[in-house]
């Protein structure tokens, strides 16, 4: 096969799927950069570019507040997950025995297979007035009256650190099992403490599974609109849910596109603080 | 090594026992709840009763959208599965200028949240006149998964099935032939994989399928629609069907695709 024909072939084979990826992916995208610098007045749409919409996001601290809120919840989501998922993965990894392993770590991560939105849902059954936690804390004589969590920020932190948590097992277990014996070893046989081996060797040895966990816990939970909307309700709102207001309540797709805008601003930031982490080839 | 302290152990253990205790808590709630008898899914438990199940199944909103669910995660999984593999093979068997390029955009919808993702979908189509359906929902479940798609096949495309094409090429197959008979059979846990992931993905997906549907929905969606209602024993029940249809599915997959490894 000459190397021409070879190239034309391979282009052939890549063509479709870049196709689908530029006219359903890409072009929406430029079309909403652009949305994002036109207004809508009154019912009407008007096409003279300016930044208008990015002014008032600057300046109405409806849309900055959502913006902190999610940036607040966000990182405790994040900070929280990895607390969490760290000891559970470690003891999977060092203290199930190997054959119990697959089991173990397939059973942590099964509710993961849960529809998203049932999940939500099934936290508010847990969280809401009457519900599980309220009829025990009542019933163990802890609180006088049911107590409801539902509608509230923590209900959202709860909804959210459940999913991570088991994103997180997943991606530390990985980096745990692959680390060899021998390190931690040498270290033992010269003279390091079961905790400063973990200090010194194995924390910064993982590192990179925290950090490709975390990014991903980060990307997913600032752009999450379902958990917020069904857990912490309307009476504060993450960027995603002035978002979805801007599109159904008042139709604005040039505010809304605005938003969005700042939205995946805000995650490349953090891609590129966390770049020199995620070595993307290991994901 | 030494062996950890009976103390340290406890800890571990209890330690494990709380964590698998919060991950396990919806889910157990949902599933006990969804056998009650009475009206509201909260304690005391009434149960066991099958109603919910007979008014989900009797529910003709909820079976529709069910059918439209797994029609269009078959539909867009079937997709992403034949463009991501296509792509992949051409990526890896021939040499493409640009490729490292085509590789980030062929990626760059994973980085994406969906709701950027719908929402230009939902203002693009808007634009063109397209009016909204199941069609439009594939597409855009096509969109989250091909790259997903291309990202585990292209990863398994080795040199070692490289020298195995070779082979067959040097015995006379043309590239339809070898695709068919050599790389699809090799490759085939990876497109496996592949396809069941996308097609749990898409089945699971609401923000994509709440924004680009209309009337026909998918059951994310109708699901979402009751919620309005507040707490309900026959959403119970519908997520606890879900909850059991994609842990078949999973437990198929880890059957399938890594069964054959073990002796």
């Amino acid at each position: 096969m000459s190397a021409l024909s070879s190239r034309l072939r391979g282009a052939g084979f890549v063509a479709p799927a870049l196709a689908w990826t530029v006219a359903f992916f890409l072009l929406p995208l430029a079309v909403m950069a652009l949305y994002s610098v036109w207004q809508r007045v009154g019912m009407r749409l008007v096409t003279e570019p300016s930044l208008a919409n990015y002014r008032a996001f600057v300046e109405k601290s409806y849309f900055l507040e959502s913006l902190l809120n999610s940036l607040e919840v966000t990182l405790l989501v994040t900070a929280l997950s990895v607390l969490l998922a760290y000891p559970l993965a470690w003891i999977l990894a060092e203290r199930v025995p190997p054959r119990w392993q697959r089991l173990a770590l397939v059973l942590a991560v099964l509710p993961f297979w849960t529809s998203y939105v049932v999940r939500s849902y099934s936290w508010l059954l847990v969280l809401a007035e009457g519900g599980i936690l309220s009829s025990a804390l009542t019933g163990l004589g802890l609180a006088a009256e049911p107590v409801s969590l539902a509608n509230s920020r923590a209900a959202t932190v709860i909804g959210f650190v459940h999913f991570f948590v088991m994103l997180l097992t997943l991606t530390i277990y990985a980096n745990l099992v692959q680390l060899p014996p021998s390190y931690r070893k040498a270290a033992q046989d010269l003279g390091a403490g079961p905790l400063r081996t973990f200090w010194h060797v194995i924390l910064p040895l993982t590192l990179p599974g925290i950090m490709i966990g975390a990014f991903l816990t980060f990307v997913l939970c600032i752009g999450d609109y379902i958990t917020p909307q069904i857990l912490g309700g309307n009476n504060e709102l993450l960027l995603p849910q002035t978002i979805m207001l801007q599109i159904q309540r008042r139709a604005d797709f040039p505010m809304a596109s605005a938003l969005a805008m700042v939205l995946m601003a805000v995650v490349t930031l953090v891609y590129l603080a966390c770049a020199r982490w995620l070595k993307l080839e290991r994901v | 090594m030494r062996r950890p302290s009976p103390l340290a152990s406890l800890f571990a253990w209890a330690y494990a026992l709380l964590l698998y205790g919060f991950i396990f808590a919806p889910v157990l709630v949902l599933v006990l709840f969804s056998f009650q008898e009475s009206r509201l899914p909260v304690p005391p438990f009434d149960g066991p009763s099958l109603r919910w199940y007979e008014a989900m199944f009797a529910d003709r909103r909820m079976m529709e959208s069910l059918g439209n669910s797994l029609l269009v995660a078959f539909g867009a999984a079937s997709v992403s599965l034949v463009l991501g593999f296509l792509a992949a093979y051409g990526l890896a068997r021939h040499r493409i200028p640009g490729r490292a390029g085509l590789q980030l955009i062929l990626t760059a919808p994973l980085t994406v949240s969906y709701l950027i993702i719908a929402m230009g979908l939902l203002i693009t189509f808007n634009n063109l006149g397209v009016a909204r359906s199941l069609w439009t929902v594939g597409i855009g479940h096509v969109v989250i998964n091909l790259p997903l798609c291309f990202a585990i096949l292209y990863s398994q495309m080795g040199g070692h099935q490289a020298q195995i094409e070779r082979a067959a090429r040097d015995l006379g197959a043309g590239e339809a032939q070898v695709l068919l008979l050599v790389t699809v059979p090799l490759l085939w846990p990876a497109l496996f994989a592949s396809f069941f992931l996308a097609f749990t993905f898409s089945w699971d997906e609401f923000l994509i399928a709440f924004l680009t549907s209309r009337f026909d929905v998918t059951l994310p969606v109708e699901i979402w629609s009751m919620l309005r209602s507040g707490l309900n024993p026959q959403t119970n029940a519908v997520g606890s069907f879900v909850f059991l249809i994609s842990v078949a599915l999973v437990l198929l997959l880890d059957l399938v695709v890594f069964g054959r490894k073990r002796r």
